[in-house]
């Protein structure tokens, strides 16, 4: 038996708020009887030549709710050699829409026909040469914020300037995608490892489905062709604990539309009746025995 | 007792048995969020507000 078998695995769970989901965790931590302890981003603080504190944690799980601070945070504990879940460049690769698209054209998953501008003006043009309507969402955010379907030229030049003036310097990194008539639903699947465990339906009369904006789930089949475009895409970002929403176009089949990699599971845990919190804990263990 | 005063509008709430710390309830009169900050004594303060880049 290696040392690390024989001793005694210590997890660290970095979070921001205990959602339903944080809860979920702890609770599969405490049933699995495991040494873990909760890290709250808003206190913890870092002395980067220093890592002794931290060497205590074999893996650590990020569930934080700020993109920043989870990124950042995962960075470190890689730079010290302490795995997380998700790395570092595959939170890097989801939280950044535009780093997910690219990721996803290298290894050619399907996605929506998606285009980056940085001016105003080349914004302008380049959805002028796509055609309308197109929908502009900010490369850094989730939940369905600060999304715009934009229908005709005096809509683009308004949500352009506006995004430009009153925005953060990132909301000048336009990133213009296709507008999909979705059947009043997306995909949501959930893949851990190498395996699609679950999936489901999130249904909405709303263009926006995210379930954050009032979209509801209901179990959705994890057909053959499915499953390969979640797991290509799953693999094209790095791996690991993923969500992958699907948008099915009426001529192309399934799109991926984004990959999220500290996901939220509150509607998907009950309505599959799969344990997902212990399905991440238990991934989160194997990655503290291959440390 | 896990009662606690709602620091917006000064409603008594009493804390579900499961709460722990670091959840979010809303307040049940005035429904801003309110984030956990102790069991013991029960805490309360307003919620962060929400940030561009929270999500998942």
């Amino acid at each position: 038996m290696s040392n690390k078998m024989s001793k005694r695995l210590r997890i660290g769970v970095l979070y921001s708020r205990v959602r339903v989901e944080e809860k979920w965790i702890f609770a599969a931590l405490e049933r699995r009887g495991l040494d873990y302890e909760r890290l709250d981003d808003r206190l913890v603080h870092f002395d980067l030549n220093d890592p002794e504190p931290w060497r205590q944690y074999d893996a650590i799980l990020e569930r934080s709710i700020s993109y920043n601070n989870g990124l950042y945070a995962c960075r470190i504990f890689n730079s010290w050699n302490i795995p997380t879940v998700n790395s570092a460049a595959v939170a890097e690769a989801c939280g950044d829409k535009l780093i997910t698209s690219a990721l996803l054209a290298r290894a050619n998953v399907p996605q929506p026909d998606s285009r980056v501008a940085f001016t105003p003006e080349s914004a302008l043009e380049t959805i002028d040469g796509m055609g309308y309507p197109v929908v502009l969402k900010p490369v850094v955010g989730s939940w369905g914020r600060l999304l715009a379907k934009v229908n005709d030229r005096e809509s683009a030049e308004a949500i352009v300037e506006h995004k430009a003036t009153l925005g953060s310097v990132q909301h000048s990194v336009f990133y213009i995608q296709e507008y999909i008539n979705k059947p009043g639903r997306d995909i949501r699947a959930v893949v851990i490892g190498d395996k699609v465990i679950t999936a489901i339906y999130r249904k909405s009369a709303h263009w926006i489905t995210n379930t954050a904006r009032g979209g509801e789930g209901e179990l959705c089949p994890v057909t053959p062709e499915l499953e390969e475009i979640c797991l290509k895409a799953a693999q094209a970002v790095g791996g690991g604990v993923l969500a992958v929403d699907v948008i099915e176009h009426a001529d192309r089949g399934m799109l991926v539309n984004e990959v999220n990699h500290t996901m939220e599971f509150h509607t998907v845990q009950p309505l599959s009746g799969i344990d997902i919190a212990d399905t991440i804990v238990g991934y989160t263990v194997n990655m503290a025995v291959q440390k | 007792m896990n009662a606690v005063t709602c620091p917006e509008c000064g409603a008594e709430i009493t804390l579900d048995a499961s709460v722990e710390t670091g959840e979010i309830i809303v307040c049940p009169d005035c429904g801003v969020d309110l984030e956990v900050t102790s069991l013991d004594p029960a805490t309360v303060a307003l919620a962060p507000m929400e940030q561009e880049d929270w999500g998942e």
